[in-house]
């Protein structure tokens, strides 16, 4: 996948909406990570954390049980092994080197299920960073395991009260933060989302997966597979797989929440610094996203993806609460893998598929963007009700 | 030049102090009785925020207006309707987010702005940079957009976005989103900077909550915004008469300085 134009577009999407306030923050952080990512110096330092410190490289395992039931030969990229348990902190690591290159002491996120809370926690709690994470209310509740990890890491959480009390009120209230301290302060976005240059900073450094995914795949002799498939809220983990076959001959796949469905139910908008393809109503007011997932409940998309839907290089499906919890037993039970709630969005899909938009025999990349136990308490309530 | 600018480069030439209160519409029930009262109260200019559901601009005391008026059904096509039973000569000029009038169609947006009755744009989130396509759609309009430069705009930067803007350049007071605040800020020296730049009229917003604060800046600018301690009063209750003598009472404090 290219870099976007010099204004930060791809294709009619992307670009830079933010408060004049924010502007020069942004033209900044353009700089420095143009400058940092041609600087082998900088690229060693990513690269070493990512192996000393997130465990990386994260392997391909075959997943033998699983593809004889479906009639496939299914393989997953294991980012639920990274530390931090998802692939959050590939980023984080990437950002947090780049936040102390340019001389600024503390750092700002948003989260929604708190796996990118807990990441950039971790981040700053290793480069000596201060840190604070926006969370929405409703998902303070629903992962408050993750905001007392992140305070273990010595960052403070702040509950955000304001609109559907999700992801999209968490990043707003970030933004409204980042205005008040951006002197000194990096706003650390965990998606391929926001304003130029984030969506295509991100997406550099979620690189890395797709990258090993295809040297691994080669590795094992399977070579380039049929379809690569990931969970798509804001988009970083399938960004980061897609990136290393966009130039292959594989499909592309990201599978949306049905409730939080931007490229399959959505209209083209402007929200959070970015024009992509996004939840609204007849009047341009935002819709709150409906997922049991609280990292893919989000009404937006990165704008890449938003470009690679619209020019067919990749293809965007939805798949309802009931079958993700199917394929999450299903991964469990026959492969010894719980997955992240989110990632079970995308074996939904792959499992509903086969022999429909997915041939029989055809072998899959599943990109296990993050581990299950973060949900495991939700899943119990969901599987066998209140205890 | 815009119908906008001629008005307020005139005011300006009168040797008056601009008051520009800012309503959400929508906010209560009565909101345009509000708008009335503020034109009787000495606005020389007002701003109509349009709600959208994430103001990411906006502090808290915005946001709860905007959020009870989209509670309320207010819709840009609502707003148009009642303002056409306003009866003042006073200049209205929209407030809202991009998001609201690309999905209404920019051309389309422009040319409703001017049927109900309004002159002006301000959209904080539509950088310069990205403005071709609304700024195209407003000249036949006759739409002013008006743009923002903030504390952390370079003079260089000023000179480009006071270029673009019509009617008169937003100079936001401090690093913040909007919300009451007590220190002096630093319009005086973003002003100074936009004066380096430019001879557009520049008024000074963002925190402006006492008619003090008001005066103050008055002298150092040509006009000031007040938004959220007027949004504040009217949240809690304030009744039309009540709005025209908070108008009233910024409007005094800015001329005894001018008088004395």
């Amino acid at each position: 996948m290219g870099a976007p134009d010099e204004r930060g577009h791809f294709g009619d999407f992307g670009g830079r909406f933010v408060p004049e306030a924010l502007m020069p923050a942004c033209l900044e952080l353009e700089g420095a990570f143009r400058d940092a990512w041609a600087d082998p110096s900088f690229i060693d330092e990513y690269r070493t954390t990512l192996s000393q410190f997130v465990g990386r490289p994260t392997p391909v395992t075959p997943l033998p049980r699983l593809s004889e039931k479906l009639g496939l030969s299914l393989y997953a990229k294991r980012e639920d092994l990274a530390h931090t348990g998802s692939h959050k902190i590939n980023n984080v690591v990437g950002q947090t080197l780049l936040t102390r290159r340019m001389g600024k002491t503390r750092i700002i996120a948003e989260t929604g299920a708190g796996q990118h809370g807990v990441a950039t926690a971790t981040g700053a709690a290793r480069l000596g960073l201060a840190c604070t994470v926006f969370m929405g209310e409703v998902d303070t509740v629903r992962q408050e395991l993750n905001v007392f990890r992140m305070e273990l890491l010595g960052a403070r959480v702040v509950p955000v009260t304001s609109g559907s009390r999700t992801l999209k009120d968490a990043v707003n209230e970030a933004m409204r933060e980042w205005v008040t301290c951006v002197s000194d302060t990096h706003y650390c976005i965990g998606s391929v989302m926001g304003p130029h240059p984030f969506p295509w900073m991100v997406r550099e450094f979620q690189s890395i997966i797709g990258i090993e995914a295809a040297a691994q795949l080669d590795e094992l002799g399977v070579g380039t597979p049929d379809l690569v498939v990931a969970c798509v809220g804001g988009g970083s983990n399938a960004a980061g797989i897609f990136a290393g076959f966009a130039n292959s001959d594989a499909r592309l796949v990201g599978v949306e929440a049905a409730g939080g469905a931007a490229v399959a139910s959505g209209s083209p908008g402007v929200l959070h610094g970015m024009r992509s393809m996004l939840l609204q109503d007849e009047f341009g007011q935002i819709e709150e996203a409906h997922s049991m997932s609280a990292g893919l409940d989000y009404p937006g998309i990165g704008p890449e993806h938003a470009y690679l839907a619209d020019s067919g290089r990749a293809e965007y499906f939805a798949v309802g609460d009931e079958e993700v919890l199917d394929a999450l037993s299903l991964l469990s039970e026959y492969e010894g893998i719980i997955p992240a709630l989110e990632t079970a969005h995308a074996l939904a899909w792959i499992t509903r598929e086969v022999g429909a938009r997915i041939p029989r025999g055809a072998t899959v990349l599943l990109n296990l963007s993050g581990r299950g136990d973060k949900d495991v308490a939700q899943v119990r309530q969901l599987l066998k009700g209140p205890s | 030049m815009k119908s906008l600018e001629v008005t307020l480069r005139a005011l300006r030439e009168d040797g008056r102090k601009a008051l520009v209160p800012y309503f959400v519409a929508g906010a209560t029930p009565d909101w345009i009785r509000h708008v009335e009262a503020a034109a009787l109260g000495g606005a020389d200019a007002i701003e109509i925020g349009i709600p959208f559901s994430d103001p990411m601009m906006d502090g808290v005391v915005i946001q709860e207006a905007g959020l009870r008026a989209l509670q309320a059904g207010t819709t840009f096509e609502s707003i148009g309707r009642e303002l056409a039973a306003i009866d003042t000569d006073v200049p209205l000029i929209a407030m809202t987010y991009y998001n609201i009038f690309l999905h209404y169609g920019l051309a389309r947006s422009a040319g409703r702005l001017r049927e109900f009755g309004l002159s002006g744009a301000i959209v904080p989130d539509l950088s310069l940079e990205e403005s071709d396509e609304w700024t195209t759609s407003c000249a036949e309009h006759d739409i002013a957009t008006i743009f923002l430069v903030a504390p952390s705009t370079p003079v260089d930067r000023i000179r480009d976005v006071a270029k673009r803007s019509e009617g008169f350049l937003y100079a936001s007071a401090r690093m913040a989103v909007t919300g009451a605040s007590t220190d002096e800020g630093e319009g005086a020296r973003v002003v100074a900077n936009v004066r380096e730049a430019s001879d557009l009229p520049v008024y000074v917003g963002i925190g402006i909550t006492t008619p003090e604060q008001a005066a103050a800046t008055a002298q150092v600018s040509d006009g000031v915004i007040v938004g959220s301690a007027l949004v504040r009063a009217i949240l809690d209750g304030a009744s039309a008469h009540d709005v025209e003598n908070f108008v009233r009472s910024f409007r005094d404090a800015i001329d005894a300085v001018f008088e004395a």
